[in-house]
């Protein structure tokens, strides 16, 4: 790591242009400059859409046609790259560039053991024998910590658990002794503890080999975690670039700040996120609608418990009608207990496969409990219910895109309950309404004319809002909401579901996975861990004091800003 | 990889699937009005004469403006039955379609929905009928309906046993591609979140799922009705089909074929180029429709 | 692996079931057995002596459990028309259908298999363009009309080769083979590109979709990333998944060859086993037709076992599991 060494990557003036069908030219990557030392993990970062993706591919030689580097120039430990045929052909990559992609499982293919996709890559660029490439292959297995790794080199990827083929997938990066490694959104797709493990893997990597590495994520918790350097991106230009805690504690350019303040913090709890309001006169209105439709019923908050569940177990594997096919059960949900009070945010927190979010749809009625009750303003709930308590109960989901019935236009899906509890007397009527409630989540009245394609991700999601509204529920389940969206769109909409609970009165179930957005969110908070409830707690309680050792667990891994304050008093 | 992703027609202009639209309507207007169009009636006897038999096709040494593709053993014009003969055709195909379509949609969406029993007894039973393939199935029924309702009641029946004979395992494509599509939208948020909000079942299915499958259903009708005109020729020209009074163009190549060794090839030949034409046309519409709606469908 | 087999097996000894029931009913229910088979102006003496020795006076039940008994030993009746047993019928003419089915495979496989590798990785080449464009023509053709066209190029015009038949044979006890003899394998010219040409269609296009497919999976991408040479990707890495629906899909299409034989041997009047089922549907032949069923049942039920062991081979996913 001296300083008489080239940077192992520079980059200057690089644009990348995608000809478009219609004539025009989308430009991705508007003339940016990036430089890693080595040693150095260097984070790109932005919301999607910026072209950070697209940089990547750009030096791994991987842009999709019709996509081109137009200008601009790329250097790789000091040697530059051909740039004439339009493409990064000049470099090798593989040998001279790692790469790790987001999805472990998809990224290994199916027919071939861990030893063959470890040693291919080693035999075409290194020119070495078979038994020297094992060797080597044995030796980064160990390096990135796969336990047995003899025995593991003979295993077919879907033998390996997510953690282990991401690791697999980076002793891939490594075979060839790469200078950089290209990193695009390495843990995403794991689980918060694996998260850590992987990004402690890659720091140390950086440290001990002096390899540079480009992160590409949108997670600036991860930033903050293990990035040296950062650059912001936004709409294909660099935003601001420079150290990580300057850049993350101290950002100058507008659109950073506005970034980092959207990111909800872990160790504060804020009454509102502080992205721009939305509220207008029309909103303001609309919403004073809402209120006044919904007084019916709907009390201000209160210690009166709205929804109560006692022993709640859930199975899934039925036997099938085939003979032989064995019945084999799995039980997601064993004996939990929990109650939600009028008006408040209780919080189911976890990590996925701990059976939070089945316990969302067993309450919503789209999963029967096996055993235990379920009792929600005096009505018991099991297989059928009754129109008043599905009316009274409504549900909001993670992924936006599949929330809305893509045939249908947006002011016939919110108008559907509403015509169909009755609570409007004729279509027109209830189209009415359903103007109102988009209007009350922030969305213009005439888009109820479109269809849901017209719309972005966050718009989509308070599109769903606003049908979820429309039966004039007392209760609202609200499964990772948030998760697939950008981060400044996440806290707009975090905004918004706390207002519309003091609005409409509502009680809220929320289940997430991320702490941080837990802590801005709930009133009260049960940490989830296979199935069973392992702490029960309010909100302050538990991220000041957390009694069960899994909830420290996750409290101490979990990534967020304050970790770059950490690290320095750490290192100094 | 968006480039990649396109079909076979990629290369081709988009020409080639306005010509073979153009061809489709043509077609459509002379089967709807076969009967004035045509120069004679090929089922009236008086119409035609064993004067004019065996005539080569007007461009042809020998041949006669009056028969524009020659005529028959019997002297009947070649136009007037091929057009009548198309007609049949397109009919039969047209009916199996709408059929199979409507039987396959229904159980396919139930079976989706619903899963577990339901699901279980229609895929098995979907599972045994592909493993027969439908010109098996076809003949089967078409021998077992000669043996049990005798020839003549075969004979005056003939059009609904091929519908039917046709259909019988063609819903089976139907049935799986609805379930599979079925099955994707079940676990979209969209209908989980009409199940909440309480729709009943049979609503959710009708207006939430059905417009969205529908779309791979139009794909899979338009390339199987190809399909099932193919079917239709082939049990007609092993004689299993439509008889020689009401020939579809099946028929005809099989009356055809006993004179191709006499050198009067046109007579087999003529309506296999129409038959072909068609079948061709709908295929080019059928992959283009594929490619615009549903590239994932898998090409059959 | 043995529990997934043994479900697949219990799903054979169902579609076996179903498939036999079928057969009963069409053979005892269908038409009249015994009036088919007693000389004319029978008197109803001798009808009822019939029936009991045909054992159509017991109970249904039993009569099915005879009818599997006779089925597990070989004996499916005797054909209405030709007054032999059909079990000789069949065998008598099992080789030629063989024989025919096989040729023809091999040779859809070998042309279609490179031809769908080629225009998936080169989509703007000459010859693959020409080839998409005439597999479309290819489906759109029906097999008798491609072999009607054959036979009046090749036998009728230019008189090249035979239009019928399977020319001279050589008879190897059990098995009367055509690949002995000159004619034999000229007759088998026409016939087996006939049924190749449905076949390599699909194949074709499968084998296309499958490879772009792959070629646009992550791994394959990730591949590309570590700088792994073009050819190696291609022919190590994709052609392998890509041809892993293709076993699948030959082995069902098997039962679809089957099918089309019966087609190109009317056409050829190619004496297998297709002609002898096109002949006992305009008879009616009620025992061969069932027995037919039942054989296309066992062929594709046994064809996909083959499928199924040679998956758990090639793919390791199943192997372990």
């Amino acid at each position: 790591m001296t300083k008489t060494k080239p940077p192992v990557l520079d980059i200057r003036n690089l644009r990348v242009e995608y000809p478009l069908a219609t004539g025009d030219v989308l430009v991705a990557v508007k003339d940016i400059d990036l430089v890693i030392q080595p040693g150095e993990i260097h984070a790109l970062v932005g919301e999607s859409g910026a072209g950070k993706t697209t940089v990547g591919n750009a030096l791994m030689g991987l842009l999709q046609a019709p996509g081109k580097i137009v200008s601009g120039s790329i250097d790789i430990a000091g040697k530059p790259i051909d740039l004439r045929t339009g493409r990064t052909e000049g470099i090798v990559p593989g040998r001279d560039v790692g790469a790790i992609f987001q999805d472990p499982m998809t990224s290994l293919n199916p027919l071939f053991t861990v030893q063959d996709q470890l040693c291919e890559g080693m035999l075409t660029h290194l020119k070495i024998s078979a038994r020297e490439a094992r060797a080597r292959a044995l030796d980064l297995m160990k390096a990135v910590g796969i336990p047995e790794p003899e025995r593991r080199l003979g295993s077919y990827p879907h033998q390996l658990s997510g953690g282990q083929r991401q690791r697999v997938v980076i002793a891939t990066a490594l075979a060839c002794d790469p200078q950089l490694i290209v990193a695009d959104e390495p843990t995403t797709a794991l689980d918060v503890s694996v998260q850590a493990q992987i990004l402690k893997l890659i720091r140390d990597l950086a440290d001990q080999r002096g390899v540079g590495v480009l992160l590409v994520t949108h997670n600036m918790g991860v930033v903050a975690e293990i990035a040296d350097r950062v650059t912001i991106m936004q709409n294909g230009a660099v935003v601001e670039s420079g150290p990580a805690r300057e850049v993350l504690t101290a950002p100058k350019a507008p659109y950073a700040r506005t970034l980092i303040a959207a990111v909800p913090p872990i160790d504060t709890r804020l009454e509102r996120l502080p992205v721009p309001s939305e509220e207008t006169k029309v909103t303001l209105e609309a919403r004073d609608a809402v209120r006044r439709n919904n007084k019916k019923g709907n009390a201000e908050r209160s210690d009166e418990v709205v929804l109560d569940v006692r022993n709640l177990c859930v199975e899934y594997g039925k036997g099938s009608l085939i003979p032989g096919r064995k019945t084999s059960v799995f039980k997601a949900v064993k004996s939990v207990s929990f109650n939600v009070k009028r008006g408040e945010i209780f919080g189911l927190v976890g990590e996925s496969g701990c059976g939070k979010t089945t316990v969302a749809n067993t309450i919503a009625g789209l999963v029967t409990q096996s055993s235990g009750d379920i009792d929600f303003q005096g009505n018991s709930l099991g297989g059928h219910r009754a129109r008043s308590v599905r009316q009274s109960l409504q549900m909001v989901f993670q992924d936006p895109y599949s929330a809305l019935n893509p045939r249908l236009r947006i002011n016939n899906a919110i108008a559907e309950p509403i015509l169909f509890y009755k609570l409007a007397s004729n279509g027109a009527e209830a189209r009415q309404d359903a103007k109102t409630l988009l209007e009350a989540v922030g969305l213009p009245g005439d888009a109820g004319l479109r269809f849901a394609h017209a719309f972005s991700g966050g718009q989509r999601q308070r599109i769903a809002i606003a049908r979820a509204l429309g039966p004039r529920p007392s209760m609202l389940i609200c499964d990772e909401p948030t998760s697939a969206l950008d981060v400044s769109v996440q806290a707009q909409l975090l905004n918004l579901l706390k207002d519309l609970r003091d609005l409409a009165g509502l009680s809220m179930l929320f289940i997430s996975h991320d702490l941080a957005v837990i802590r801005q969110m709930c009133d009260r908070i049960a940490v989830m861990k296979s199935g069973e409830i392992v702490e029960l707690a309010d909100t302050e309680t538990l991220f000041t004091a957390p009694k069960h050792d899994y909830t420290r667990e996750l409290l101490r891994l979990a990534p967020s800003l304050e970790r770059i304050l950490e690290r320095e008093r750490a290192s100094a | 990889m968006a480039m990649a992703r396109q079909s076979l027609l990629h290369r081709l202009p988009p020409v080639s699937v306005m010509i073979a639209f153009l061809i489709l309507a043509v077609m459509l207007v002379l089967v709807i009005f076969a009967p004035m169009i045509a120069p004679m009636d090929p089922r009236d006897v008086s119409s035609y004469s064993l004067m004019d038999m065996e005539i080569p096709p007007a461009f042809m040494d020998g041949g006669d403006p009056r028969f524009l593709l020659g005529t028959d053993n019997q002297g009947r014009d070649l136009v007037s039955v091929i057009l009548f003969g198309l007609r049949i055709s397109v009919l039969i195909g047209i009916g199996a379609v709408l059929f199979a379509a409507a039987l396959g949609v229904m159980l396919g969406l139930v079976a989706g929905y619903f899963g577990g029993v339901v699901d279980s007894v229609v895929m098995r039973i979907a599972d045994v009928l592909v493993s027969f393939p439908t010109i098996l199935v076809a003949l089967l029924i078409s021998g077992i309906a000669r043996a049990q309702l005798g020839t003549d009641m075969v004979l005056t029946w003939a059009p609904v046993i091929l519908i039917f004979a046709i259909s019988v395992n063609e819903w089976v494509q139907y049935a799986r591609t609805v379930r599979a599509s079925t099955m994707v939208e079940v676990s979209r948020d969209y209908v989980r979140a009409a199940k909440v909000i309480g729709l009943p079942s049979g609503r959710i299915m009708v207006r939430h799922i059905l417009p969205n499958v529908m779309s791979s259903v139009m794909v899979i009708a338009t390339i199987n009705l190809a399909g099932a005109i193919l079917t239709e020729a082939t049990l007609s020209f092993l004689g299993a089909g439509m008889p020689p009074t009401y020939p579809s163009l099946g028929t005809l190549i099989r009356i055809g074929n006993q004179f191709l060794f006499s050198g009067l090839w046109w007579i087999a030949v003529m309506p296999a180029a129409v038959l072909v034409i068609l079948v061709l046309a709908v295929n080019v519409v059928g992959d283009y429709l594929r490619d615009r709606f549903n590239p994932k469908l898998m090409a059959r | 692996m043995i529990r997934l087999l043994s479900v697949r097996l219990l799903q054979a000894i169902l579609v076996m079931v179903a498939v036999t029931a079928i057969a009963f009913i069409m053979f005892r229910f269908v038409g009249d057995p015994v009036a088919s088979m007693v000389r004319e102006g029978a008197t109803q003496a001798e009808k009822d002596a019939l029936r009991a020795a045909l054992g159509l006076d017991r109970s249904i039940p039993v009569q099915f459990v005879h009818f599997v008994g006779q089925v597990l030993t070989g004996n499916l009746g005797t054909s209405f028309r030709y007054q032999q047993p059909v079990t000789d019928l069949l065998l008598n003419r099992l080789p030629a259908t063989l024989e025919l089915v096989v040729v023809a495979t091999v040779l859809s496989l070998a042309i279609g298999i490179p031809l769908g590798v080629l225009s998936a990785l080169k989509p703007h080449a000459l010859l693959s363009r020409l080839t998409q464009s005439a597999t479309l023509v290819g489906i759109s053709m029906p097999t008798f009309v491609t072999g009607l066209l054959l036979i009046l190029v090749f036998a009728v015009n230019l008189r090249w080769l035979p239009s019928s038949g399977r020319g001279d044979l050589v008879d190897l006890g059990l098995w009367q083979t055509g690949f002995l003899t000159l004619s034999g394998l000229k007759s088998l010219i026409l016939p087996s590109i006939t049924l190749a040409l449905f076949q390599l269609t699909l194949i074709m296009r499968l084998v296309r979709s499958e490879m772009i497919d792959v070629l646009s999976s992550d791994y394959i991408r990730f591949a590309f990333a570590r700088g792994l040479p073009k050819s190696y990707i291609y022919s190590k890495l994709a052609l392998r998944n890509a041809l892993m629906p293709v076993v699948t899909v030959t082995g069902l299409q098997i039962g679809q060859l089957i099918a089309f034989a019966i087609v190109t041997e009317t056409v050829f009047q190619w004496p297998g086993m297709g002609l002898l089922f096109t002949n006992a549907v305009g008879y009616p032949d009620i025992p061969v037709l069932s027995a037919y069923l039942l054989f296309v049942g066992f062929l594709f039920v046994f064809i996909n076992m083959i499928v199924d062991i040679l998956y758990t081979f090639i793919d390791p996913r199943l192997r372990t599991k």
